[in-house]
């Protein structure tokens, strides 16, 4: 398999191309798996959804069965969901709270700790057979940035706040705007796209499709009447809208968001009356905490933001996390939910889930005819004919959004990984310069 | 002599009347006659989709996946009726099954409804069913029913295939 001329890329001419079998391969999905899916730092959860001693949930990533545990001592574990006798799902509810798990099988029980407490007829194992090494496995990795919590499948892998690179930076900004913390609201978005998986990563940082495609939207909270109005531009990575490379695959698109509703800090007529004061409020105290340049960057700019390979967050209406991973070269599966602060009055919380979900999600006027135009484009290559996917836009100038840099910095680490190599040798164009990082 | 008391009969009719709202209300819907669809509900009214692992839950504090009230509603059939929503352009094939239908309860004018769904979205070589479960507010406004709640429960642990709720369900 030829992997060295999945890319081209013309510096000169300003062009990058991206083959087509990336996206309907077989092969290189096994490839991916190998090189990306077990090497890379991939979103397991957030802090808030195990709170409490014996507090579990249960997830799959990567296609592997886990389970997520916050133990008697406080300490958070994740396992593999399988048994250390003859491997039944030890974990067999979405989420609770226990001190044990039992596997229904043949009743091994292991403690919330992953430790192996007891068997029945404990004296039918001879000297040999020690408990102590029949505990739950772990994967090699288990780490979290201000309450993210990742997995890994490599034990070699970088910290996490390598991993993260400039991606850190723009964590900050969006978990700076809570002064209480965040929790992540009940209610998880399930649901698939036919189509593979890279194209829901270069779809989530691209904001170049997002005034064609989502018209219908616009109409509808135009329709909604004015906003507090939009504060004046200011002179800031994004003022104009900057598509970014944050290093190591990661990606933002940060734009000016205008009047659109921010349940953080700038009011629409979507997010109710009555939480004018409130969001007024809160931006106040931001500007206190951060002054101004720092409060206009999180108050009043959007951000399309992928952490490479799999993650999104998006901090336009309300934050979302949305993870998805492939099943097939054709088919991906999502979850998604959101994060409030913790804090928040009922009415805000209400306005930023009907925020949420007049846009985003299976439901909005918005996501579902991105799942359509990704299933469309994995229709698409079916056909054969064109060899490849561009991702050109802007090469030949210093980035702007709507350009395409943060989507090329994504293909030039997948394309170092499925080659063998962790990281990429750069991320962005020659003609531009990496800010923040 | 006839087996039956009055309010027997009563009940007997007020199902049937029921009933045939409800397959009214899935023909308008199959067929795609949205405006006159808008027209069955009440302007207080509200269309509630759960999430599939939280089918309970109180949607002012849960993430759903559709909660309309009619100002949204009315926006959702302006757009699946424009040229720009791309997932429903052009529309679907749809087929609403709506069986075990069943009056929970009556209050004054408002009748509480519950039933049985499989909805089939036909388009692009798949055909997805929606498996699930509908609860109404029905209420009577100038002696024709009106619907002021609706909500449908989907029993699918997620949208695989599905992907969307990109029709009424």
């Amino acid at each position: 398999m030829d992997l060295q001329n999945l890319i081209y890329e013309d510096s000169q001419r300003g062009l990058f191309r991206v083959h087509r079998s990336a996206l309907t391969s077989l092969e290189i999905l096994e490839l991916e798996r190998k090189n990306i899916f077990d090497r890379c730092w991939l979103y397991l959860g957030h802090e808030s959804e195990i709170e409490n001693p014996g507090d579990y949930r249960r997830r799959t990533v990567a296609g592997r069965p886990l389970f997520w545990v916050r133990g008697n001592d406080g300490k958070v574990r994740v396992f593999y969901n399988t048994c250390t006798h003859w491997g039944a799902n030890v974990c067999r509810v979405d989420q609770g709270n226990a001190e044990l798990f039992q596997c229904f099988y043949h009743a091994w029980t292991f403690n919330n700790k992953g430790e192996l407490v007891s068997v029945p007829d404990d004296p039918g194992y001879a000297d040999g057979f020690n408990k102590a090494e029949m505990g739950l496995v772990s994967p090699p990795r288990l780490e979290n940035y201000r309450g993210l919590y990742f997995v890994s499948f490599n034990p070699e892998v970088a910290d996490l706040v390598s991993y993260l690179a400039g991606a850190k930076e723009y964590l900050d900004l969006i978990l700076d705007q809570s002064e209480q913390g965040w929790r992540v609201v009940p209610g998880i978005q399930k649901y698939s796209v036919r189509a593979n998986w890279k194209m829901f990563s270069i779809n989530s940082l691209d904001s170049y499709h997002v005034e064609p495609l989502h018209v219908t939207f616009f109409k509808y909270t135009q329709g909604m009447g004015p906003g507090d109005p939009a504060p004046p531009l200011r002179d800031f990575p994004g003022t104009h809208g900057r598509s970014l490379a944050l290093g190591n695959g990661h990606g933002v698109d940060i734009f000016a968001a205008g009047e659109r509703a921010r349940p953080i800090a700038h009011w629409h007529p979507i997010l109710g009356e009555e939480t004018k004061e409130e969001i007024r409020n809160t931006r106040a105290r931001l500007v206190e905490r951060f002054g101004e340049e720092r409060a206009y960057l999180m108050c009043n700019t959007n951000r399309l933001f992928l952490i490479y390979p799999n993650f999104a967050l998006h901090d336009i209406a309300g934050v979302s996390l949305r993870y998805f991973e492939p099943v097939g070269p054709d088919y991906m599966e999502v979850t998604v939910q959101t994060l409030a602060p913790k804090n928040e009055s009922a009415e805000l919380l209400n306005g930023r889930l009907e925020n949420f979900l007049s846009f985003l999600g299976p439901g909005g006027f918005a996501h579902p005819d991105d799942i359509e135009a990704m299933e469309s484009a994995q229709a698409g290559f079916g056909a054969g004919g064109p060899e490849w996917i561009d991702a050109s836009r802007g090469m030949h100038r210093k980035t702007t959004g709507k350009d395409e840099l943060h989507i090329r910095s994504f293909w030039r680490q997948w394309h170092a990984n499925l080659m063998g190599s962790p990281n990429a040798m750069r991320f962005t164009d020659l003609s531009d310069t990496v800010v923040g990082h | 002599m006839t087996p039956y008391s009055d309010s027997q009969l009563t009940e007997l009719l007020l199902h049937r009347e029921v009933e045939a709202f409800l397959f009214q209300e899935a023909a308008l819907l199959d067929e795609w006659r949205l405006d006159d669809w808008l027209g069955l509900f009440t302007e207080d009214a509200r269309y509630l989709v759960p999430a599939t692992d939280t089918p309970k839950a109180d949607p002012r504090e849960t993430l759903g996946l559709i909660n309309d009230d009619m100002t949204r509603l009315r926006a959702r059939v302006e757009r699946l009726k424009s040229r720009h929503a791309h997932r429903e352009f052009p529309w679907s094939r749809t087929r609403r099954l709506v069986t075990n239908v069943r009056i929970t309860k009556v209050v004054g004018e408002e009748i509480f409804v519950a039933a049985s769904f499989l909805v089939y979205r036909v388009r692009g070589g798949n055909v997805d069913p929606f498996i699930g479960a509908y609860e109404y507010t029905l209420r009577r406004v100038d002696g024709s029913l009106k619907m002021a709640f609706r909500k449908a429960t989907l029993d699918l642990e997620a949208l695989r295939p599905h992907g969307t709720v990109s029709i009424i369900l």
